[in-house]
């Protein structure tokens, strides 16, 4: 999206007054945010002052520290960091051999299998999580990383989807000349398919890393054990048990928060053209 | 495996493709079709995990029919589906108009209003728990001086009151409607600037060259929202969970369609009923969005000259 903005010149009045609304919604959907980090700034007491204060004085640092401490908060950042990782690495290998058997490959049934794979998206998650969940309970794998990660590297119908599109873009004739000079169908897929599409690689990490940083549901099915919890699941599990410690609870959800608003920061583009393309919501 | 030398040209394909696609179609039978064909087995049976499925026949389907229960998570979805869908869409919408206009500044405002749609789920619902606070609340805090010159009384108890715990959670949604508000936002821009030239040539007022220019050009994109928006309405999980430590309190009414669902599975273990749920679930989607389809025929405008 361009950052230079179409259409005519607005009358000074009508550039005022859209000024004036733009702020004042800018304000509406900030307050929030801006309460979380004062709150977080705040000690229990002064959170739960009546009428409550806007900017709070005097700041107290301490909830990062003790809240971060009790509870195991490292423990859970590992945890998320090692189901992000293997997530997005099983999502990008898959989908992408996948795509490219879609699309660069030329065979029979190709497009049945891939209607077959867009019909899936239909189906809600509701449907197939109570076998999907008992066929891991009779494997023994309930309350191990293993549900979570293994079925990322099963391809995901919307990201081959996506890929697939991509890899349809690219030129032909650099698949056939990388033939000529005897490449295989893998070395195409390697050194030729792959470098061009990073654009759509980055969407797809993206999206997908988000997808298990802020996956709820996934980890409440199937971790038991609180040192195998994640970031979402440790933090609404604190917030559940110690909602008598509001300081330390916003220090923790500012932690959880930032890192994404900061990776936005530096990724806008990749983020905006990956919403306008899925429209996945946050 | 470059040991297959110029004869990759030559070779029958389908080995080559099938062995690309292989992690998709083990995918498919592994995560799909066997749970699609077991969970439609266990919806005819009493499943508790701990011990064989038992055939119960209809008996799950017929017990929904008397379930209070369902019924109340339905009428909640229902009711946060009416209210939310149309409500995010034209918040979206008109903020996307906004940052369509020619002022300074417009980079700076789109990054604040798309900003709080990727704060993690689990964040924002517990921070807003805080921000419902009836007491400490900070928007409670903006209501009642509001509250007391209307002479209202006390503001809202929002999650500590059943009648003001859903409107709490549509208000909550409003707030990140971000991403909606990115897909009208590219679609303005792809509206073509001749024809409101045109129509303003032609004296056409803001209004209507807003309701025959700019509406019409972005109906792909409404159609895709609601219809989005309806699936994400079944399927509304983790805010009402975790906000409400899955009870779906108070007294039930924020109990919607997939909370009941995944407590009925992993509270209760009734997973024979439960997948009973997940099936009624997916006809009401599918119904849903049929539905919009159809009816979406006479308003949509496809530029690509398809359809319409």
């Amino acid at each position: 999206m361009s950052d230079e903005i179409q259409g005519r010149p607005l009358s000074t009045r009508a550039a005022i007054a859209a000024q004036g609304a733009l702020l004042l919604l800018s304000a509406a959907f900030l307050v929030p945010l801006l309460w979380l980090i004062t709150s977080s700034l705040k000690t229990d007491k002064q959170i739960l002052r009546f009428p409550p204060e806007w900017i709070p004085n005097p700041l107290t640092f301490r909830n990062y520290p003790e809240g971060l401490a009790f509870i195991p908060f490292w423990q859970y950042l590992l945890n998320t960091t090692v189901l992000c990782v293997l997530s997005v690495a099983g999502t990008l290998l898959s989908c992408s051999l996948v795509a490219y058997g879609l699309s660069r490959i030329r065979w029979r049934g190709r497009d049945v299998l891939f209607y077959v794979i867009l019909g899936t998206m239909m189906l809600p998650f509701q449907v197939t999580m109570v076998p999907i969940f008992v066929m891991f309970a009779k494997l023994g794998c309930v309350d191990t990383f293993l549900p979570l990660i293994v079925p990322h590297f099963f391809g995901s119908a919307f990201y081959i989807f996506l890929m697939r599109q991509f890899f349809l873009s690219v030129p032909y004739e650099l698949s056939e000349a990388a033939r000529i000079d005897g490449c295989s169908e893998w070395d195409i897929y390697r050194r030729v398919i792959l470098p061009l599409s990073k654009p759509v690689l980055a969407t797809v990490g993206l999206f997908s890393f988000l997808a298990t940083w802020n996956d709820y549901l996934g980890p409440l099915i199937y971790l038991a054990d609180e040192h195998k919890y994640t970031l979402s699941l440790g933090l609404a599990s604190f917030s559940s048990q110690y909602g008598s410690y509001p300081g330390m609870l916003m220090a923790v959800t500012t932690v959880i928060t930032v890192p994404i608003i900061v990776l936005f920061f530096f990724a806008q583009r990749t983020f905006i053209q990956g919403i306008t393309l899925t429209g996945i919501k946050g | 495996m470059s040991g297959a030398k110029q004869t990759t040209l030559e070779r029958p394909r389908m080995p080559l493709g099938l062995l690309f696609c292989l992690p998709v179609i083990l995918g498919l039978c592994l995560f799909t079709l066997y749970p699609v064909v077991a969970s439609f087995y266990y919806s005819f049976t009493r499943y508790s995990v701990m011990k064989p499925p038992v055939l119960v026949g209809t008996a799950n389907y017929s017990h929904l029919m008397r379930d209070d229960l369902f019924w109340k998570s339905l009428a909640n979805t229902a009711y946060f589906a009416a209210l939310a869908i149309p409500l995010g869409t034209i918040v979206a919408l008109g903020l996307a108009l906004l940052l369509n206009l020619k002022v300074r500044g417009q980079a700076l405002y789109r990054t604040f209003f798309f900003v709080p749609s990727i704060v993690p789920l689990v964040a924002s619902s517990v921070l807003w728990i805080w921000l419902f606070n009836p007491q400490n609340g900070a928007i409670n805090a903006l209501l009642r001086p509001l509250f007391a010159r209307l002479h209202l009384g006390q503001p809202p108890g929002w999650f500590a009151d059943p009648a003001w715990a859903k409107p709490a959670i549509i208000l909550w949604s409003i707030w990140g409607v971000g991403g909606t508000m990115m897909i009208f936002l590219a679609g303005l821009q792809d509206v073509p600037e001749e024809l409101h030239e045109a129509a303003e040539m032609d004296g056409a007022t803001t209004m209507y060259r807003f309701r025959h220019v700019t509406l019409p050009f972005l109906s792909p994109q409404i159609l895709f929202v609601l219809i989005m928006g309806l699936i994400g309405a079944f399927q509304f999980f983790t805010p009402a969970y975790v906000m409400t430590r899955g009870t779906g309190g108070p007294v039930d009414s924020t109990l919607f369609y997939s909370l009941y669902l995944f407590n009925t599975a992993f509270a209760d273990f009734k997973m024979g009923y439960a997948c009973a749920l997940a099936w009624i679930l997916f006809l009401l989607i599918v119904g849903l969005t049929i539905l919009l389809f159809k009816s979406s025929a006479r308003y949509v405008y496809y530029a690509g000259g398809e359809g319409g």
